[in-house]
């Protein structure tokens, strides 16, 4: 396929693990985090691990973004598609994301109408198919996917759809990278940057990461020799002891970001005073809500939704593991009360989350591999 | 609140040196232990997952139909093969198809219920002797939509050659049914070459599929019309009795064993054969046939095709001295020239498949839970 196999060659992807090799002190143990989500589904699909010298270590981020919702907010959508007449609807991964009873799975087989859409406008047109219905979006993601959330609103405002409304989800990138970085206890040499959502906020929110916690940043594009290109790029920052943000997906992210999309989240939503993350807590200022002009289409408005904060169980220590303070398997609830069937952390709820991960390969884990 | 929040000590996290490295050991050893025990079935409802062919799937079989209908494994149920042994030399096999839309590129429903069946038999290394047909229909079905799915029925059972020579008709009301549902079972005859079981692939066999995957649950979902794609691919449903036939015809004993490679795909299979046989699949990734177009789809709807669903790909455990004979065997026969050998058996690790990357690396490739869904990220 074009403009894909060229960033897929495993001849080039060997030329730069061999720079990567001669990049890294070996006295040094290194340990960079992909933010991402889609890295780490990339670093896993193709390998990219296997292709890292034993003292390079790569950490799962808090960039998945369905695996942030907290328990209470996926009941709330719960809640809200057991509505009479409401058809809910979301991406397909959001559906097994385990509330504190269940996914919306779950809530399917039980009877409510819950329908995976593409995008935020098949929502939208199901809407206007079918008027008598209330048809609900549950908005998730980044910077990435609020733009086309913020889109369809702006669309529905203008058709007068009244039946459409969304319940908002969506997250800020900077808050959370923050709140990592305040931590005393991080274990963390640099960043590989988050390529989509910098797609929309360009480069310039991560130079805070060098200015003010002295940590390099990369950002990086998805396929396998972007990420490992961006890994080199990181460790000859470290190397050379420069400390700053490179843009390595300069093919899609300009430096400012999207002018066009930034301005239409602006005029759909709001910061919310806080918003909660699995295994993370709340964050100040991470989440965001419709404006006050389009709470009409606000599905929190529109239904009343429990609302009720489920905590994580008290034993659970996604934000250690995140922070690469803890191994999973040091975890308090790791493969006993928290399983990927029963998930209760983020890192356990998707299939790459470092615990789900570690949980089904642990066996066959890294070291090991070496070793076969 | 602020993100000062995350922190929180962990006494676990000062653990260091030789007690962790047990701890982790101890740690791994019970979620081993757990992995091996038999699935349960504790849902409180039947979810679309657990008609997926993934994890959810086996629960269902292994939790509660095998411990319920074969309880101490003396049938044939509990070895989960996808035909059982009925006296001497007969194979019985049954299989229900609620396929939507009921048409789609390449097939239809009326076609996949012979083919399927007949696959079954063929795999178990039976040669498909008979067919039973039982439809359910919607009231309000058109009669041509009816007399169209006959005709493929028609149709499809004389490709295969089998007749179908019983059957049962059933009307339920409006709603209850997608169109049309169809049962069909399958008897064969054990070939007297077949020595196949899923338990006989041992380390050093090669594994070979018979065509270019991901095709059926492609076009299908393609034709659903949810994801307003378009794209030239068709469902690959046909018999593979006569693949069947002439990998027995080659391998013999050498053909340790094969199964359809349906619902779950590709992946699937190997990870129940893996399971079966105790031991480990690497395979690698470079060496799949794909047609680009599905590979394009797949990118683009964030699915692996070796998780998607084929009518028409049947997966083989070849012994290495019969391994080459086989291949060519298989190229010769009609609709599978892009048969290809894609990877081999490993003592390590056991139960589980490995996929070296066309990048370099190496995953693991497991079960699903449920259903392949798309990503967002």
């Amino acid at each position: 396929m074009r403009f894909v196999d060229e960033f897929r060659d495993a001849e080039l992807g060997r030329v730069v693990a061999g720079e990567i090799l001669a990049a890294v002190d070996p006295q040094r143990h290194y340990k960079l985090m992909e933010v991402c989500g889609g890295h780490t589904h990339a670093i896993y699909k193709y390998g990219i691990d296997d292709l890292l010298p034993a003292n390079v270590e790569l950490v799962h981020g808090p960039g998945c973004p369905v695996c942030v919702i907290p328990m209470g907010r996926v009941d709330d959508g719960i809640a809200i598609a057991h509505e009479p007449g409401v058809i809910f609807t979301c991406f397909g991964d959001m559906l097994r994301v385990p509330g504190s009873d269940g996914t919306l799975l779950d809530a399917k087989a039980q009877g409510a109408d819950v329908r995976m859409v593409y995008s935020p406008l098949d929502a939208l047109r199901i809407a206007r198919d079918q008027p008598e219905r209330q048809v609900v979006f549950f908005a998730i993601g980044f910077e990435t996917t609020a733009p086309s959330t913020a889109l369809t609103l702006m669309r529905a405002k203008a058709e007068g759809v009244e039946n459409f409304s969304v319940v908002c989800n969506h997250v800020t990138i900077v808050p959370p990278l923050r709140a990592l970085l305040e931590s005393p206890d991080l274990r963390l040499e640099g960043f590989i940057g988050p390529g989509h959502v910098s797609t929309v906020v360009g480069a310039r929110p991560f130079q805070f990461i060098p200015d003010q916690y002295g940590k390099p940043v990369v950002i990086s594009g998805f396929e396998p020799l972007d990420v490992l290109q961006s890994a080199l790029m990181l460790l000859r920052q470290l190397g050379e002891g420069r400390c700053e943000v490179e843009n390595q997906y300069a093919r899609v992210v300009p430096f400012d970001g999207n002018a066009a999309a930034l301005r239409v989240m602006g005029e759909v939503f709001a910061l919310r005073p806080h918003f909660e993350w699995r295994g993370l807590g709340f964050i100040s200022q991470s989440g965001l809500r419709l404006s006050d002009d389009y709470a009409d289409f606000d599905a929190e408005r529109r239904f009343s939704a429990p609302g009720v904060r489920v905590a994580d169980p008290k034993a659970c220590q996604c934000g250690e593991v995140l922070k690469g303070v803890i191994k999973p398997w040091e975890c308090k609830v790791f493969g006993t009360a928290c399983t990927p069937e029963r998930p209760i952390g983020t890192c356990m709820v998707s299939s790459e989350g470092a615990c789900a991960a570690y949980y089904n390969f642990g066996r066959f884990a890294r070291g090991e591999r070496a070793a076969v | 609140m602020s993100g000062g929040d995350v922190v929180r000590r962990s006494a676990l996290a000062t653990t260091g040196g030789r007690s962790s490295e047990s701890r982790e050991q101890r740690v791994l050893s019970i979620i081993e232990t757990a992995r091996a025990k038999r699935a349960k079935f504790r849902d409180e409802r039947v979810t679309m997952a657990h008609g997926a062919g993934g994890k959810a799937t086996q629960s269902l079989i292994e939790g509660l139909l095998v411990p319920a209908l074969d309880p101490d494994g003396a049938g044939t149920l509990a070895q989960l093969a996808d035909a059982g042994a009925v006296g001497e030399d007969l194979a019985l096999t049954t299989d229900a198809y609620v396929v939507t839309p009921l048409r789609f590129p390449g097939g239809s429903i009326g076609e996949l219920a012979v083919n399927g069946t007949v696959n079954d038999l063929a795999v178990a290394g039976a040669r498909p002797l008979a067919l039973s047909l039982s439809l359910i229909l919607e009231e309000g079905l058109g009669a041509d939509v009816l007399r169209a799915e006959v005709e493929s029925i028609a149709n499809a059972a004389a490709a295969a050659g089998v007749p179908v020579v019983t059957g049962d008709t059933k009307v339920v009301e409006r709603g209850h049914a997608d169109g049309m549902y169809i049962t069909t079972a399958g008897i064969g005859r054990r070939d007297p070459r077949a020595r196949l079981s899923p338990r006989a692939p041992r380390p050093g066999d090669r594994v070979l599929v018979s065509g270019p995957v991901g095709e059926h649950g492609t076009a299908i979902m393609l034709a659903r019309g949810e994801f307003e794609l378009d794209a030239d691919v068709a469902s690959d449903t046909r018999s593979l009795w006569p693949a069947a036939d002439a990998l027995l015809g080659v391998a013999g004993a050498g053909l340790r064993c094969m199964r359809d490679a349906t619902r779950g795909g590709v992946a699937s299979v190997l990870n129940e054969l893996a399971r079966a046989s105790g031991v480990g699949v690497t395979v690698r990734e470079g060496d799949v046939p794909v047609r680009p177009v599905v590979t394009g789809a797949a990118e683009i709807l964030g699915i692996d095709p070796l998780y998607v669903a084929n009518e028409g790909v049947l997966v083989a455990f070849v012994s290495p001295a019969a391994a080459d004979a086989a291949l060519t065997a298989l190229r010769g026969v009609e609709g599978h020239d892009q048969a290809a050998e894609i990877g081999e058996v490993t003592a390590e690790p056991p139960g589980m498949v490995l996929v070296e990357t066309a990048f370099g690396g190496r995953r693991v490739m497991d079960q699903l839970v449920g259903d392949p869904l798309p990503r967002i990220c």
